[in-house]
């Protein structure tokens, strides 16, 4: 059946911010839903509230709104478009859930707009945990014994019929948010508590645990003329009881025969039927016990999801592409399948002849109060997958792609010397991200696989796999570099063996590894991923690398350029570098050269096969690009834009002579390295705050007392602020050097005065090495020493004059001509007393630079791409203007709700996994929207909490009237209290959480309150004040631990939401 | 235990690699196989007679060989080509790895070698002959030699060599279940190669099954009366098997409901008067989508022949019922004046999708209403 004729406009809804558990797979989805509609000549119209993605590049739809997905927003926008279909499936849950509050609250029965790709009744179906289960059971399919509770008296009974441990898991949430295993009663009911509230059903699903079977996922699509076909099998290594988004997980399947594989694929399309999927891609998991192949249905997602993403870059087939075709009524046989260049269907099954590894990238790190442990819950903030001829290599290479300093399996022993039995076994019972470390380290102490699987329960295929490694490791650390001879070598190149892992085993440098390679003339060979297991030929250049047989590469001889791509998702590293390596090709690409991206993530844009002429699927190591380098000889290699991964390349590559674009690499160290850095602040006569480098404990401690409290100390050469903490007097700083670093000659500390209440600022810059351009200023709303990527930030500045601004565009434009950058530099500025200060120069594309972009209406990293090959800003005719009238503000979304023992405050270091946008034509709107857009509800008027440091005090004159004014009533603890009354104005006091019952988080959890304005200073008391802003969080009150955010409150206050404004980015950039 | 093997084809190209399972050397055409999962009914696949299967995924020997997964008792091809060889098999019903199972069926497999590269070549020159064995058998020039010497299979007739000798009867389901059939409707297949689970589908859907060798007279089974004539899968080249098209002739006219599958396709459209022809590198896999051309559904299925039926040969009498999407030929015919209908792929799928296991279903109703008359 051709594409339906009574549709011929369709709304998008895409997923909104990154989150764990919602990551950048959707802007890929969404991204491919919006090209393959719009080339069918629909007119597409696009709601999605982060800047940072492509799929808002307001090419991409008809019409773009950067606006909050909320049902109320999106109701506008279809009062304004009028679109005939919506289609939920490509954001997500936030998208799926928004679509079924738009139809329940009768907006599209009104505006007569019909749901494609899914229906509300399928999305019951599947979402709803009863229904779900009764459904499986209509069709004769074993669910895990499981009872539906909506109270915790439901709970607890439910909980008696299943007994210990259980899962529970809330309806409606994603990524498993406020799930959990309990094994013990207390357990039991705190996870149920928490999930009662979380699920916007209150409703919590218990379930038998299956902890140690293996699990399965089948990604599938099926058409309106009910054509099913299996896109890929994937296997997780890691049994039930982990989050299949945190476990390491293989394409395709690898320990089932083909019987159980075709029940399986059998139950998939049962399940898609029964459900009433009638068009598009789902997602469907099972269980599997190990001893007897009983096989029962985990969930079923009725949209692409992460694993479609996975699935799509594990096979070549564009799941949501081919979704969004299926969803306006083509069928499968009726598609082609590109990567063949059409010469088969898109109804068929893609056979692999390879193996895929994905492995989820945590962070821990960043929440230390956080348990590191792996649960139902998602926990992870990335992943990187990684192609090779067998599982081994796959896993290897995978491995080196996570950029965590490992170069294979590394073994987790400090100074030779392994963790006790004891501690193996509890890290192997109860995983962590590490698991697979512990396990090689327990097969290096000699443990059996049969006593290693006992307690981690991971198939013994995986784990003899393993064992080969470690015994091959073993065989090169005897054997040493003498013995290496050529056959060895191709041996463990086969094996996935790093040139730097084998230089480390055999105890000698990379590059006397490489050399003897070269010597031997053992290079990787490039295999096509084709759908098709070699059987059809294809001209998709899409890649990965291998060693032994046939190199398929066939580089052009045209002239090209190599974009080097940002690797896994991180807290501080995201999806803006992804839209900025997408756009550095694509620019490339106009200006005539063959672009050739390289990248590890699955979830990106950069990674579709059709973005760029030519995909390298590749770790980004020096040895994987430089292998690269050798084959397809590129003019240039681009650095600038995949943040620090490619930038970390810059010296070893510069070295061996690749001629890197842009700024060179001796810029680059300029900016990074302190004492160069100094020089050059020196030399232009600009003005930082005064600093030094401590390179032991002493120098440390006697430094801060010449620089002064407070201070801001962290790690050199460090992302997104990690360890970054402000200190207040000597002991905190004491602290700081024996609990959260080490310091020593070869890993300094530095340590920063800090400018207390400075505003801080952002100027992104580009430059074609004469001419310099200001991308745009962005004021920050929280106050300098809150990290960048957790602020808000304002473009154009709501509060500084024209002159300090002229001051730091003069400044920029001096540091851009000193460093002589060519492309983009971003700048950090603090302001205080009307001086301006610089914090740091980065010689590269920053995370604001997707935002900045989209309020100019210019990409500014295709304009710093093209200056790059040469192409002026003159000759480009760029001129970075913001539309009149209109403020743009980006806010930070923060992952707490995942960590519910982490304290929610904002500090140096960065902590926030994603960002919305919000435009209004004042600050306030701006504002109020982005809040929204981030999902932080702010109540109209209540009772506000206040309780200020004292430093914060001076602003209570201004702000305690302002927010009486906009209609709250004053509650506060006794300083705060006290401060206030004096000033004249009505408070209420009410007592800390030491001062006995009730205090304010009685209040605070009995939903008397409706905002916190909470500011403190110092470990013991943001220690103290921990539980107010986590039961604020809890209860989801509006929480602000910064004055300045607090200000920014009241002018979203003024805003009226029923006023709000919606226009498109294509309108505000006409 | 591995040794150093070689696996040479007959234009000349030549692949090292390790050999696992019987230490010795053979001949036999050199095919692919783009499953990713089950091998074990591969191999043990009688329609693999004298042909050497290349396995495109790269891990074999990861479940290694149960109990039930067979589709004959013995393994049928004379070589395996794989990229990473399994020795340590991982599976809840495994009973054996598959290099034991290679062992006991004195066939050897070679490992380690390029698969892809392979494929690519088959893809491009077609089928070709070769030579798999130990490099302590056989040295790289005599393997080429071998290879080029060996006669190929157009011409070949098969399925006289793999077909029962001694007539059976079966009446054992597909697993897990293994039901005894419940239904009385005798029906008579014809053993050209036959995969057990096709006789485990037609106890399921149609009755008890009597297998009988290929050569088997009309006369003979008419005096059975079965209710149905089943033609199985089978190796080799169709038009020798003259036999058996005569036989067929004589059933169509009997108007006794026929169904054939694969090879028995081939055999079923000779006999009413269609041509065959040898494809360049066949179908060989569980990925191929095959539409009915008057519902238009598309089904996957399971696909393993070199030979094929032309499609512009089919007499008025016969009419297409499906054909390939990934090359148009032709892949499924029905007579218009005689119950008899015919499959080129495999509805039994092992290994494969099963959706058009339906056929199954649609023959056992031809069945009953024979029956009723």
């Amino acid at each position: 059946m051709p594409r339906r004729k009574d549709i011929s406009s369709i709304l998008i809804i895409g997923a909104g911010p990154i989150i764990i558990g919602q990551a950048c797979e959707f802007d890929y989805s969404g991204a491919q839903a919006c090209k393959a509609l719009k080339e069918e000549g629909f007119r597409v119209i696009l709601v999605n509230s982060n800047p940072a993605t492509i799929m808002t590049d307001p090419l991409l739809a008809d019409a773009t709104y950067i606006e909050p997905i909320h049902w109320k927003s999106v109701e506008k926008i279809i009062e304004k478009e009028k679109p005939d279909a919506i289609l939920p499936t490509m954001g997500g849950q936030t998208a799926l859930n928004t679509a079924l509050t738009l139809d329940k609250n009768g907006v599209l029965e009104k505006h007569n707009v019909v749901l494609i790709g899914a229906n509300r009744t399928a999305i019951d179906k599947a979402e709803d945990r009863q229904l779900f289960d009764e459904t499986m059971q209509a069709i004769g399919l074993e669910t895990p014994a499981s009872g539906i509770a909506h109270s915790i008296e439901d709970a607890l009974r439910v909980q008696k019929e299943i007994g210990f441990p259980c899962i529970i898991r809330p309806s409606f949430t994603m990524g498993g948010t406020g799930g959990g295993i309990a094994y013990n009663i207390s357990e039991f009911k705190t996870i149920c508590e928490k999930g009662l509230e979380l699920s916007p059903t209150n409703e919590l699903l218990i379930d038998e645990s299956l902890i140690g079977w293996k699990e399965y996922e089948m990604e599938v699509v099926r058409d309106c003329k009910d054509n099913c076909i299996i896109i890929c099998s994937i296997e997780n290594l890691d049994p039930m009881g982990i989050h299949t988004g945190d476990s390491i997980t293989i394409a395709p399947a690898q320990t089932l025969t083909d019987k159980e594989f075709q029940i399986m694929r059998n139950a998939s399309f049962k399940i898609l039927r029964e459900i009433g999927v009638d068009t598009g891609g789902s997602n469907v998991q099972f269980a599997v016990n190990p001893e007897n192949g009983k096989m029962v249905v985990i969930e079923m997602n009725p949209r692409v999801s992460r694993s479609s993403a996975l699935a799509s870059k594990a096979t070549g087939f564009p799941i949501a592409k081919v979704a969004a075709l299926l969803s306006v009524g083509f069928t499968l046989d009726e598609l082609k399948n590109d990567i063949t260049g059409g010469l088969t269907p898109a109804s068929f099954e893609p056979s692999i002849d390879y193996i895929v590894t994905k492995i989820p990238k945590f962070a821990f790190e960043k929440f230390p109060q956080a348990s590191p442990k792996l649960t139902t819950q998602m926990k992870s903030v990335g992943e990187v997958m990684s192609i090779g001829s067998s599982f081994q290599e796959s896993f290897q290479k995978a491995l080196c792609s996570m950029e965590e300093e490992l170069n294979g399996i590394n073994s987790l022993a400090k100074d030779q010397e392994f963790a006790s039995d004891e501690k193996i076994q509890s890290e192997l019972t109860i995983p962590g991200p590490k698991r697979l470390f512990y396990v090689a380290d327990a097969i290096r102490k000699g443990w059996s696989i049969e006593k290693i699987h006992s307690y981690t329960k991971i198939d013994f295929w995986f784990l003899e796999q393993i064992e080969e490694l470690i015994n091959l490791e073993n065989e090169l650390v005897n054997a040493g570099i003498k013995n290496l001879d050529k056959d060895k070598i191709i041996q463990i190149k086969e094996k996935g063996f790093s040139d730097n892992r084998i230089a480390e085993l055999v105890r000698v440098d990379e590059d006397e590894i490489r050399a003897l390679r070269k010597e031997f003339n053992i290079t990787p060979v490039y295999k096509r991923v084709d759908t098709c297991a070699a059987e059809f030929a294809t001209s998709t250049c899409y890649m990965y690398s291998t060693y032994g047989g046939k190199c398929e590469s066939n580089p052009t001889s045209k002239k090209k350029i190599l974009v080097l791509g940002s690797g896994p998702n991180r807290i501080g590293q995201g999806i803006e570098f992804d839209y900025c390596c997408v756009h550095a090709s694509l620019a490339m690409q106009e200006e005539g050269y063959e672009s050739i991206m390289v990248n590890c993530n699955p979830e990106t844009v950069s990674t579709d096969y059709d973005v760029s002429n030519r995909l390298y699927f590749e770790p980004i190591t020096a040895e994987k690009i430089l292998d690269i380098i050798d084959i397809e000889k590129p003019e240039g290699v681009v650095i600038q834009f995949g943040g620090q991964t490619p930038l970390k390349l810059a010296d070893v590559l510069s070295e061996k002579g690749v001629n890197i674009l842009g700024t060179n690499v001796d810029a680059i160290d300029r900016s990074e390295d302190r004492e160069r850095f100094q020089e050059l602040v020196n030399k232009l006569n600009l003005k930082q705050p005064s600093n030094t480098t401590a390179k032991n404990v002493d120098e440390a401690l006697s430094e801060a007392k010449k620089i002064g409290f407070p201070i801001v100390v962290r790690p050199s050469y460090v992302l997104g602020g990690r360890a970054m903490q402000l200190v207040n007097n000597i002991q905190e700083l004491e602290k700081y050097l024996s609990e959260a670093v080490e310091v020593s000659n070869s890993k300094p500390i530095l340590l920063d005065s800090y400018l207390t209440d400075a505003i801080e600022v952002d100027v992104d810059v580009v430059s074609d090495g004469t001419n310099i351009e200001i991308g745009g200023i962005l004021q920050h709303i929280e106050q300098a020493g809150i990290h960048s990527g957790d602020s808000a930030c304002s473009l154009p500045p709501y509060s500084l004059s024209q002159e300090i601004q002229n001051k730091m565009k003069a400044q920029a434009i001096d540091i851009a001509k000193e460093l002589k950058i060519i492309g983009l530099m971003n700048i950090q500025f603090a302001i205080k007393a009307n001086e301006v200060y610089i914090i740091e120069v980065n010689p590269r594309a920053s995370r604001t630079v997707p935002f900045i972009s989209k309020a100019i209406g210019h990409s500014l990293a295709k304009v710093a791409s093209k200056a790059m090959i040469g192409k002026s800003l003159i000759e480009q005719k760029f001129s970075s203007k913001l539309p009149k009238g209109l403020s743009f503000v980006k806010e930070a979304v923060m992952p707490f709700d995942k960590f519910p023992h982490v304290d929610p405050i904002l500090g140096p270091e960065m902590k926030s996994t994603g960002e919305v946008m919000g435009i209004g034509p004042n600050f306030g709107e701006a504002y109020a929207k982005a809040q929204k857009g981030a999902n932080k509800i702010l109540r109209k008027s209540g009772n506000v909490f206040i309780s200020v440091k004292s430093s914060d005090k001076k602003y209570l004159d201004e702000f305690a009237p302002a927010i009486i004014n906009s209609g709250f009533e004053i509650i506060a603890t006794s300083g705060t209290a006290d401060h206030i009354e004096k000033l004249g104005y009505a408070v209420s006091k009410i007592n800390k959480v030491n001062e006995g019952r009730p205090h304010i988080v009685d209040m605070l959890l009995n939903n008397e309150i409706d905002l916190v304005i909470n500011t403190t200073e110092g470990s013991q008391s943001i220690q103290d004040s921990a539980s107010i802003r986590q039961s604020a969080l809890r209860n989801k009150i509006f929480c602000t631990t910064t004055m300045f955010g607090a200000f920014a409150i009241i002018a979203a206050l003024k805003s009226i939401e029923e006023n709000w404004t919606y226009s498109t980015l294509q309108e505000i950039n006409k | 235990m591995s040794f150093p093997a070689i696996l040479a084809l007959e234009d000349g190209s030549v692949f090292y690699g390790r050999g696992f399972g019987k230490e010795k050397f053979d001949v036999g055409e050199l095919v692919f196989n783009t499953s990713m999962s089950g091998y074990q009914e591969i191999i043990t696949d009688p329609s693999y007679k004298k042909q050497i299967i290349t396995f495109t995924h790269p891990h074999i020997g990861n479940t290694g060989i149960n109990n039930y997964d067979n589709e004959s008792n013995q393994v049928h091809s004379s070589g395996v080509v794989v990229n990473k060889f399994c020795e340590k098999p991982s599976n809840w019903r495994s009973v054996k790895s598959l290099e034991e199972f290679l062992n006991e069926n004195n066939v050897m497999a070679i490992s380690d070698v390029d698969t892809r590269e392979i494929t690519t070549i088959l893809r491009e020159k077609g089928a070709l002959n070769c030579c798999i064995g130990s490099l302590s058998k056989i040295s790289e020039k005599d393997a080429i030699k071998k290879a080029q010497e060996f006669d190929g299979l157009k011409g070949m007739d098969l399925a006289q060599v793999v077909s029962t000798k001694d007539e059976y009867l079966w009446n054992k389901g597909v697993w897990p279940e293994n039901q005894k059939t419940k239904d009385s409707n005798m029906v008579v297949a014809y053993d050209y190669g036959i995969k057990e689970n096709i006789l485990r589908l037609l106890a399921d859907h149609v009755g008890e099954v009597k297998v009988v060798n290929a050569e088997t007279p009309f006369k003979e089974i008419m005096k059975l009366s079965p209710k149905g004539i089943f033609l199985s899968n089978g190796p080799g080249d169709p038009e020798p098997c003259t036999y058996a098209i005569d036989n067929i002739r004589k059933f169509l006219k009997e108007g006794v409901p026929i169904f054939g599958i694969c090879l028995g396709h081939q055999l079923l459209a000779l006999a009413g008067g269609a041509k065959t022809y040898k494809m360049k590198f066949g179908h060989h896999g569980a990925n191929h989508p095959v539409q009915d051309v008057e519902s238009k559904e598309v089904f996957i299925t399971s696909q393993n022949h070199g030979f094929a039926v032309d499609e512009d040969t089919l007499p008025s009498n016969i009419k297409t019922t499906h054909i390939s999407l990934f090359d148009k030929s032709l892949q499924g015919i029905e007579f218009k004046d005689t119950p008899a209908f015919s499959f080129q792929g495999h509805p039994e799928a092992s290994p494969g999708p099963q959706e058009i296991q339906s056929l199954f279903t649609k023959f056992s109703i031809m069945v009953k209403d024979y029956a009723k008359t």
